[in-house]
């Protein structure tokens, strides 16, 4: 056990290292998540303002820390679909995968955790600063800021083991580029990346929470932004494990199939 | 002594997309054969010939169609990461580094895959960064590596857990000769010193004769030699060549018992004879030769393995 906990750990270290050698990448993230929280707050705070002050839970505060964790958790939470497996299904380096003593699946993902943590230092950190300078509501409980935190670290996770779905499809597919541009149009959606799901219509907001999206990130925004109390905070950690249960348990599933379907050819 | 490899009837089919048709290609087909430990064993053949999906299905990556076989003991497929631990697999054509980090961390996170414990990493590290001489790069991030040194790097990685079996897919290729010699010099000492099992693919002859005392020749899936490398030229009936410079140009030397003359240089001042090393030797050739007209410089080839590889391949066409 302990043995195990040390290689994760430094496979997690390396997708955080990884992740530092492209400082310049950050800097590019971070200029876009700005200049998108800004234009986020123009247009929402309007929306709150036009509404009456108040909108589906929101006032102007929450809205803030709605826009500026969202902007946060974007360059860590995988809402794009796109991941390091399905470009090593596709040409072949999967078989490297294959020779190591480790389970594919939690080795790729802590990697990919590794490298979304590191990047909560360059894109995520700035975006609370500037949120706390240009204004964000707190949550009434203390308890509420571990909670968020876990909720945030199970968000970067569960989104990970979902785009993990979508690269191991390639064992059947040849091309998985369809697929991935069909998750990045529909997890940011769902996720509550452009406008927070509460403002959705009530079908729609029925299929956000059927999907694993909203607890990539809208519900750990729920609990920074103090939309929900202690209780709510409880059941939506509960409902990200199980989540996480389930699109992991599926990632296995797959990825055991998958091998039976594995064709490297040539090299 | 204790089989590391076993596989019976090993075989896999691949399904090949040809337009809208697909076609069954059958990669491996019906393979059996024992690898003992401390063998070291070149399996050679043309491209496609199914070299590597072999290799693939004895460390557990691919799952043969039909047939079994054991890789130290394991099971791959079901053993997958116990065996991992056991083999090393180095492709000549795939990185198991990572691209973005130093060599050396990459050396770290592998120490901890395979959980090797401090003492035991730092052993090993130095005296593969000694014979292999990393040194001078262990901190420059992997792509930025010349290949020579790349590869040298692999074959640390592949061998950093001390494996019972070490798997070299064309291990030299894109090579200059001297990172060629250097890496072959490496892996002759590495099994001297830890009596490790060698696999070896490779298209280059050169590795096959310095390094493995036994070789597999595999054509379109099928085994069709296994022996040494003298008794591969033997099946083929290949020929030796004596190549003779006479003091004065003289007519083309034919009629030599046993011996074909293959070509005339310079007025006949250089000339060619084949033989089969079968029927005659080369110094009852070169006696003959001697005879008819007066040499002051002689050589004698070897076949060309590649050559052997050729005739056999077109004898089974």
């Amino acid at each position: 056990m302990r043995t195990t906990v040390r290689v994760y750990w430094r496979l997690l270290r390396a997708g955080f290292q990884r992740q530092s050698a492209y400082r310049l990448a950050a800097l590019g993230g971070l200029v876009a998540n700005t200049t998108f929280g800004l234009l986020k707050v123009a247009v929402l705070f309007a929306t709150v303002r036009a509404a009456g002050g108040s909108l589906a839970g929101y006032d102007v505060g929450r809205m803030g820390t709605y826009v500026w964790i969202s902007q946060a958790m974007l360059g860590s939470v995988n809402l794009h679909g796109r991941t390091d497996i399905a470009e090593r299904i596709k040409d072949g380096r999967v078989a490297v995968d294959f020779l190591r003593p480790l389970d594919v699946q939690a080795a790729e993902i802590t990697t990919e955790v590794g490298r979304s943590l590191f990047a909560l230092i360059p894109r995520g950190l700035p975006m609370i600063a500037i949120g706390a300078v240009v204004g964000m509501a707190a949550p009434e409980s203390a308890a509420a800021y571990p909670l968020g935190v876990l909720s945030v670290l199970l968000g970067i996770v569960i989104s990970s083991a979902t785009a993990y779905l979508v690269g191991v499809a390639g064992f059947w597919l040849v091309e998985t580029r369809g697929l991935q541009v069909c998750y990045m149009v529909v997890s940011g959606f769902l996720a509550g990346l452009f406008v927070p799901i509460q403002l959705f219509p009530r079908w729609l907001l029925l299929v956000a929470h059927a999907s694993p999206f909203p607890s990539m990130m809208m519900y750990p925004i729920e609990i920074l932004s103090g939309r929900v109390g202690l209780a709510g905070a409880l059941a939506l950690l509960g409902a990200q494990l199980a989540w996480l249960a389930g699109v992991g348990g599926l990632g296995q599933a797959l990825t055991r199939a998958g091998r039976r379907h594995l064709e490297v050819q040539g090299g | 002594m204790s089989a590391i490899v076993e596989a019976e009837g090993l075989t896999r089919q691949f399904t090949v997309r040809d337009g809208a048709r697909r076609r069954r290609v059958l990669a491996v087909d019906d393979l059996t054969t024992r690898i003992s430990a401390g063998e070291a064993v070149g399996y050679i053949g043309a491209n496609g010939a199914g070299k590597s999906t072999t290799i693939k299905m004895l460390t557990g990556i691919l799952v043969p169609t039909s047939g079994t076989v054991t890789t130290c003991g394991l099971r791959p497929v079901k053993d997958r990461r116990r065996l991992a631990r056991e083999v090393g697999v180095v492709f000549g054509q795939r990185s198991q580094l990572w691209w973005d980090l130093p060599v050396r961390e990459s050396f770290r996170i592998l120490a901890a895959i395979h959980t090797l414990s401090a003492a035991a990493e730092r052993a090993r590290t130095e005296e593969l960064v000694e014979r292999l001489e990393l040194a001078g790069f262990l901190a420059v991030p992997v792509r930025q590596l010349s290949l020579g040194q790349r590869m040298r790097a692999e074959v640390a990685a592949a061998l950093l857990h001390s494996p019972r079996l070490v798997i070299l897919d064309e291990p030299t290729i894109g090579l200059d000769v001297l990172s060629k010699q250097r890496l072959r010099e490496f892996l002759v000492a590495e099994r001297r010193a830890h009596g490790t099992t060698l696999l070896l693919t490779t298209h280059d002859m050169g590795d096959v004769e310095r390094l493995c005392d036994r070789v597999l020749l595999i054509d379109h899936g099928r085994l069709v030699y296994d022996g040494d490398l003298a008794g591969l030229s033997r099946t083929a009936g290949a020929e030796r060549v004596l190549t003779v410079d006479l003091t004065a140009p003289s007519a083309d030397l034919t009629g030599i018992p046993a011996a074909r003359h293959l070509s005339s240089e310079a007025n006949g001042l250089r000339q060619r004879l084949a033989f089969d090393a079968e029927s005659t030797t080369a110094a009852r050739v070169f006696a003959a030769v001697a005879e008819r007209a007066e040499v002051v410089d002689f050589t004698v080839e070897e076949p060309d393995i590649e050559d052997v590889v050729r005739r056999i391949y077109a004898a089974r066409r």
